[in-house]
């Protein structure tokens, strides 16, 4: 079984959701990330999603832009993204990592080479923004060939019939976006996401995260009432970014982070149900 | 629509996954897929009603002025003395370019779709004028996104999409020119995906958008092919126009491709020349990749990001093309060759001063590569250039450039 499927079973019998923060690989320092995988670890997170940064980041709102901005600007490439997973490995062989990004980096890559590449570095998971079921089937031969997974996103506008294409093309995990926008936009409606997450169920076993709009611990807690796993993308990358603007340095900044991580962690876990 | 002049080749692409070959395409988030399912469905359906045909052939005539002239460029070819050059005068349309035969088809899909608010993207300006233009007529709410750097450079035309009661909302991420208008554009299609139609102004952009605005722009080579026939009894020789995303280029050339006999040349921003790097000349000197929903030949790094370009010419200010061209420079079906900044200035003053015709900076380049091309043909033969925009949106540019302060 991967990584990603011991995670969410193990969980599941624990009955207990998955947290998956997201960052922003390189951001604002090459330096940073690994450490600060690990700390997340140490905070609680379950999986690590790691974006890769690309210039043309069309589906993130202005905070994780700016992130990608920020990694672009010291010349972060999916390559160097790598090397920091091969170098979280080294000390942690658990934690499922899981990385999310554009099509086009993977591309230029080269979809064979990729995918030995993530297998080395021990990636367990990929999210490809910008392609859907119709676009994947050549990276999913090559992703298959080395056992990683390839999670695919759901959407408030993706009708019924699509849902079952989707749930029969993935692995590993589903990620449902919780909203119609890009990422850190509005507010959740937990009943709605609910809803939906029913409908997803009815075509699959396979987990459900949730992400786009999940910012504190009352929001985390809301949605794990439903979801095997919440995102936590945007407030991160943020809280980061503001620590680091108001002078903190990077150790007080991975400090901000650790704390709004275990803060999400004990919403997730202090949610009604799980009392 | 043009089905009878092209052998099966031609008029089967895209095909039903959107694909010209390897190009085309929709790589986009899983939010707009059903959004863009719809939109191909509802044209497919439309492209063949006879209602909605003649409701946009009314307003081509009615309303944009079509079918535009051939014009013979007399003094021109003269001075050149090789091929006649004939230019298909798309300034002549109402608002000053091509791009308003498309924004006319697309706000009629909207209005067929009920939706109540258009965005749109522009680079120069001129899409968005020509889609600010179409909401007015329609009573719709119009958003324009457009690059600082543009709004700056294009300010003319960003008043005029003001006065016409759109909201140019100005983008700041990236290289704040066009790229950054279209993935700003997507972010807030994805955002208000219900109410809102994308009225994308070039045959870039996932499919269905490469085929429809193809279709759409395909009149500018009808008529160009029945107004060659008719006034010089034969087909042209050789097709010109300039290529950024492509509209106006697939227009004029698509009616013509299964014509084995008519060259074709696309013409890209050289910039500061494609060896400086400093250019927007992806189907020159890029690779294939995918951006903005579809795989096409982009300007990118090793990395796979993609590069800031340069031209002078804001509409040409792009790293990527139309997946169509992508497929026709592949198969050898058409010739893709640049015209750097100061050839097309160059071009520009030419022109202006030998015909009395102003022509935009991006169609400019045209005209520079078509001279060019016209000094290694003979009398006998001849040239149709798309003269696919008016240049009085440039004049303060050209000023600047010359170095003069109005």
């Amino acid at each position: 079984m991967s990584r990603l499927g011991t995670v969410f079973s193990e969980l599941n019998k624990a009955k207990r959701k998955a947290l998956i923060p997201y960052i922003v690989a390189g951001d604002p320092e090459r330096g940073f990330t690994v450490s600060l995988m690990h700390r997340l670890v140490k905070a609680g997170a379950d999986v690590i999603e790691v974006g890769v940064p690309f210039s043309d980041p069309m589906s993130e709102g202005p905070v994780i832009q700016q992130g990608h901005e920020r990694a672009l600007e010291h010349g972060v490439s999916l390559r160097n993204v790598l090397e920091m997973v091969t170098a979280f490995r080294e000390e942690d062989r658990d934690t499922p990592v899981v990385l999310m990004g554009y099509a086009n980096p993977v591309v230029r890559m080269g979809y064979a080479a990729f995918a030995d590449a993530c297998s080395t570095a021990g990636v367990d998971g990929l999210i490809t923004v910008d392609l859907p079921p119709e676009e994947v089937a050549d990276l999913n031969q090559e992703l298959k060939r080395v056992g990683i997974d390839n999670i695919f996103l759901i959407s408030p506008t993706t009708p019924d019939a699509r849902i079952g294409t989707i749930t029969s093309t993935a692995s590993g995990f589903l990620y449902y976006v919780a909203l119609k926008g890009v990422t850190g936009a509005g507010n959740l409606d937990a009943d709605a996401v609910a809803a939906y997450l029913e409908r997803i169920r009815a075509t699959t076993d396979l987990p459900i995260a949730v992400g786009f709009g999940i910012k504190d611990a009352a929001s985390a807690a809301a949605i794990a009432e439903y979801a095997d796993g919440v995102v936590v993308g945007s407030a991160l990358v943020d809280a980061i970014a503001r620590s680091v603007a108001a002078g903190d340095g990077l150790e007080g900044a991975a400090g901000v982070a650790v704390k709004l991580v275990e803060a999400i962690r004990h919403g997730v876990d202090s949610r009604p149900s799980a009392a | 629509m043009t089905a009878e002049t092209h052998p099966d080749k031609y008029a089967s692409v895209p095909d039903e996954h959107g694909r010209f070959g390897q190009y085309g395409g929709k790589f986009v988030a899983e939010t707009l897929m059903t959004a863009l399912s719809e939109l191909e469905a509802l044209y497919r359906e439309l492209a063949n009603d006879a209602d909605f045909q003649r409701e946009f052939d009314y307003d081509l005539a009615h309303y944009v002025g079509r079918p535009s002239p051939l014009y013979e460029a007399q003094r021109l070819s003269d001075e050149i003395g090789g091929a006649r050059i004939y230019l298909k005068r798309e300034d002549l349309n109402h608002t000053g370019a091509h791009k308003v035969n498309n924004t006319i088809g697309q706000a009629l899909l909207a209005k067929h779709m009920g939706k109540k608010r258009v965005i749109a993207e522009t680079g120069a300006g001129q899409h968005g004028v020509a889609s600010a233009t179409v909401a007015a007529r329609l009573g719709l709410e119009c958003s324009v996104f457009m690059g600082e750097e543009d709004i700056q450079r294009q300010a003319l035309n960003v008043y005029r999409m003001k006065l016409l009661g759109a909201t140019v909302v100005p983008v700041t991420s990236g290289s704040r020119t066009l790229k950054d208008a279209m993935n700003e554009a997507m972010r807030d299609w994805v955002t208000n995906v219900d109410e809102t139609f994308y009225i994308i102004g070039s045959v870039a952009g996932p499919h269905p958008y490469p085929m429809l605005v193809r279709d759409f722009q395909s009149v500018i080579g009808r008529e160009a092919r029945q107004q060659s026939l008719a006034m010089t009894g034969k087909l042209p020789d050789a097709l010109v126009a300039c290529v950024g995303g492509g509209s106006n280029a697939i227009g004029l050339f698509h009616p013509f491709l299964g014509d084995e006999s008519v060259r074709i040349y696309g013409v890209e921003a050289g910039g500061h020349g494609v060896a400086s790097g400093e250019h927007a000349a992806p189907l020159n000197a890029g690779t294939p990749g995918v951006l903005h929903g579809t795989r096409t030949y982009l300007m990118q790094d090793e990395n796979g990001q993609i590069m800031h370009t340069h031209s002078v010419s804001a509409g040409l200010d792009y790293p990527g093309v139309g997946p169509e061209h992508a497929w026709l420079k592949d198969i050898g079906r058409a010739d893709y060759v640049s015209a750097n900044d100061d050839e097309a200035l160059a071009a520009f003053h030419r022109l202006t001063r030998i015909e009395g015709i102003m022509p935009a900076l991006e169609t400019a380049h045209a005209m520079a590569y078509a001279e060019k091309l016209a000094a290694t043909m003979t009398p006998e033969q001849h040239i149709i250039v798309n003269l696919s925009g008016r240049g009085d949106k440039d004049i303060l540019t050209v000023a600047a450039l010359d170095g003069i302060e109005l």
